[in-house]
C-alpha cells in the first residue's frame, strides 16, 4: 500500500517534469488541420512536416550547425586547455604555483553577467563581433574546469609518475602518457557539461552575434519565436530539434551527469 | 629537476590567458567603466560616482532591483524544500528508480530556451493551461500578459527546470546521513514528519544552505526565463524587466550606455558577492554550534 503511494506520487512528478515535453512534441507533428489549442498530446495525423517547414522560414539547419561547431570546439578546447592548467597546479613545482591558482579561484566569483558589457568591448577591440570565435572563445578554458582537473590530478599517486621521471620522460610526456589517461572519467564530465554549457548558451550569443546566418541553436529559436510566434507548430518543430541531441547525450551518459552534478561541475 | 623552469607556464599559458583577457581584464574594466559616461563608441570622461547617483533616480533601476529580489525570493523555498522531498521520495531504490531519476533530471539538461519556449506555449491565453482552467469553469489566467503573472510564471519555470539538478545534490547529502539517527528515533515513537524535522533536516542543514545560495545567486541573475516569456520586452512597459535584462538593454547596441551599463553590473556584482558572504557566514555559525 505505502509502495503503491510511493508510485503514484512517482507516476505525478512524472508527469509534471516530461509532460511539458511531449506536449511540445506533439505540438510539432500536428499538421495544419489539426487545432493546436486542443488538449490532445495524440496527433490525429501526425506528420514531419513541420521540421521541413521551420527550416523554410529560418536557417534552422544553419543554427544547429553553428550550434554544433561552437560546442565541441569548447569541448576539445576545455579538456586540453584545462588539464593542461589543472596538471602544472597539481603536479609541477614552480614559483608562482600558488598565484596561478588563485588567479582561477577568483575568476569563479566573477558571475558572467557582470562582465558582459565590457566583455563585448573586448571583443569589439579584438574585431571578432558577430563571429563564431567571439562565441567560443570566453568558455573555452573554464576556470571551474581548471579546478575540477586540478583535483583529479591532486588525486593520483606520485609513484605513477616517479617511474616515467626515472625512465626519462619530460614533463609533456608524462602529461599525455600516465597523467591525462588516469583522469579519464572527469575528463568525460568536464566535455559532456562543456557541450551542454556551450549548446545551452543564450545571453553572451544574443549580445555578440548579430547576422541571423551566424547564430546559434539558442538566439535562432529566440528569433523564430519573435518572428513567426503565429505558427506554433514551427517554434515547436525547432524547439524539439534543439533539445533532442542533448536528451539523446542524457540518455547514453547519465551516469556521468549525475557524477557530475556531485562534483559540482554544473553551476545551476 | 623534472622539469625546465619554465615549463609549468607553458602548460598553464592557454588557461591563463583566457582566463586573464576574458574574465579578469573583462571584470577590473567593468569597475573602471562604472565611474565613466562611456558610450557605445567608448571613450567617455571620469564622473565620479554619477552613475551610481543617476540609479538612485532611475525608476527602471528600482523596478529591475525589486524584480529580481523579488525573483530571489520567490525561487528560493520552493527550490530548497521541494528538491528535498524528492530526494526523498526517489530514494529509496525501488524498481525503476533509474528511470524516475533520469526524467525527473531531464529538464536540467534543456537550455532556458527551450524551457522558456514550451512553458511559453503551455502558458499561453489559449494554451494548455489555460485549456485545463477552463475545463475547470474558471476564466483563462493570463500569465504571461500580466506583469506580476509573468513574473511568478518565470518563477516557475525555474523551479520546475532546476528541481532535478537539487535532488541530486540533495540524494548525495542523504547518502551520508548514518542510518542508525532514524531507528533510534523510530524506537523512540518518532513519526515519518517528526523525524523528518528532527533528524533529517539538521543532518541536511549545510546543504540545504549551499542549495540557497546557489539558487540565490542563480534567481538574483535570471535571465533567459524571463527574456523568452515576454517574448523580448521585459513584460507589458518593461514592468518585470530585472537587473541583467536591464544591463543587457541598457549596454549593447548603437545606443549603448556602456559606462551606466557597467555601473548596474557592479551592484549586480556587489550583490551576488554579498549573497556568498551571507552563506559563508550562515555555514561558519553552523560549526561554531
Amino acid at each position: 500500500m505505502k509502495l503503491l503511494g510511493r508510485y503514484v506520487l512517482l507516476l505525478g512528478v512524472f508527469a509534471l517534469t516530461i509532460g511539458p515535453f511531449l506536449w511540445q512534441l506533439s505540438t510539432s507533428l500536428k499538421g495544419p488541420g489539426e487545432d493546436v489549442y486542443r488538449p490532445d498530446f495524440v496527433p490525429s495525423d501526425p506528420t514531419l512536416a513541420n521540421y521541413a517547414g521551420v527550416a523554410e522560414v529560418v536557417p534552422v539547419w544553419t543554427f544547429a550547425a553553428n550550434s554544433l561547431l561552437v560546442a565541441l570546439v569548447n569541448v576539445v578546447c576545455n579538456c586540453l586547455g584545462a588539464a593542461m592548467a589543472g596538471y602544472a597546479l597539481a603536479r609541477l613545482k614552480f614559483r608562482g604555483r600558488r598565484l596561478a591558482g588563485l588567479v582561477f579561484a577568483a575568476s569563479i566569483l566573477v558571475p558572467f553577467e557582470t562582465i558582459l558589457i565590457s566583455l563585448f568591448l573586448v571583443m569589439r577591440s579584438l574585431g571578432l563581433t558577430n563571429t563564431l570565435t567571439a562565441v567560443v572563445l570566453p568558455g573555452s578554458i573554464a576556470a571551474l574546469n581548471v579546478l575540477l582537473l586540478r583535483n583529479a590530478f591532486l588525486a593520483l599517486p606520485g609513484e605513477v609518475e616517479e617511474a616515467a621521471i626515472i625512465d626519462g620522460a619530460n614533463a609533456w610526456q608524462r602529461f599525455v602518457r600516465i597523467a591525462l589517461p588516469s583522469v579519464r572519467g572527469t575528463l568525460v564530465v568536464v566535455a559532456l557539461f562543456s557541450f551542454m554549457f556551450s549548446w545551452d548558451d543564450f545571453l553572451w550569443p544574443l549580445v555578440v552575434l548579430s547576422d541571423p546566418d551566424k547564430y546559434t541553436l539558442t538566439i535562432g529559436l529566440a528569433y523564430l519565436q519573435g518572428t513567426f510566434f503565429q505558427n506554433q507548430r514551427l517554434v515547436a518543430a525547432g524547439t524539439i530539434i534543439a533539445v533532442a541531441p542533448l536528451i539523446l547525450l542524457f540518455l547514453l551518459l547519465q551516469k556521468h551527469f549525475f557524477r557530475g552534478v556531485g562534483e559540482g561541475a554544473l553551476k545551476g | 629537476m623534472t622539469h625546465r623552469p619554465y615549463t609549468p607556464w607553458l602548460f598553464l599559458l592557454p588557461g591563463l590567458a583566457v582566463v586573464l583577457m576574458f574574465t579578469m581584464f573583462p571584470f577590473l574594466n567593468m569597475i573602471v567603466l562604472a565611474f565613466t559616461d562611456a558610450d557605445a563608441l567608448g571613450g567617455g570622461q571620469f564622473t565620479g560616482v554619477d552613475n551610481f547617483l543617476r540609479m538612485t533616480q532611475d525608476p527602471k533601476f528600482w523596478t529591475a532591483v525589486r524584480n529580481s529580489f523579488l525573483y530571489l525570493c520567490g525561487v528560493v523555498p520552493p527550490l530548497v524544500l521541494l528538491p528535498l522531498l524528492l530526494a526523498m521520495l526517489v530514494r529509496r531504490k525501488v524498481p525503476g528508480i533509474t528511470f524516475f531519476r533520469t526524467a525527473f533530471f531531464t529538464p536540467v539538461i534543456a537550455s532556458a530556451v527551450v524551457v522558456g519556449l514550451i512553458w511559453t506555449w503551455l502558458l499561453d491565453s489559449r494554451g494548455l493551461v489555460n485549456n485545463v482552467v477552463e475545463t475547470l469553469g474558471g476564466t483563462p489566467i493570463p500569465f504571461l500578459t500580466d506583469s506580476t503573472l509573468l513574473l511568478i510564471s518565470a518563477m516557475l519555470v525555474t523551479v520546475w527546470k532546476g528541481l532535478g539538478y537539487y535532488m541530486i545534490i540533495y540524494l548525495a547529502a542523504l547518502a551520508n546521513v548514518p542510518n542508525d539517527l532514524h531507528e533510534a528515533a523510530q524506537v523512540d515513537g518518532a513519526g515519518p514528519v517528526r523525524r523528518f524535522f528532527s533528524v533529517t533536516v539538521p543532518a541536511l542543514r549545510p546543504t540545504m544552505v549551499l542549495v540557497a545560495a546557489l539558487s540565490a545567486v542563480n534567481g538574483f541573475r535570471v535571465f533567459a526565463e524571463i527574456y523568452l516569456l515576454s517574448g523580448g520586452s521585459g513584460g507589458p512597459g518593461g514592468a518585470s524587466t530585472t537587473l541583467v535584462m536591464l544591463i543587457q538593454q541598457t549596454g549593447t547596441g548603437l545606443t549603448g550606455e556602456v559606462g551606466y551599463a557597467s555601473a548596474l553590473s557592479l551592484i549586480l556584482f556587489i550583490v551576488t558577492l554579498g549573497l556568498l558572504l551571507i552563506t559563508l557566514r550562515l555555514n561558519r555559525k553552523e560549526d561554531a554550534l
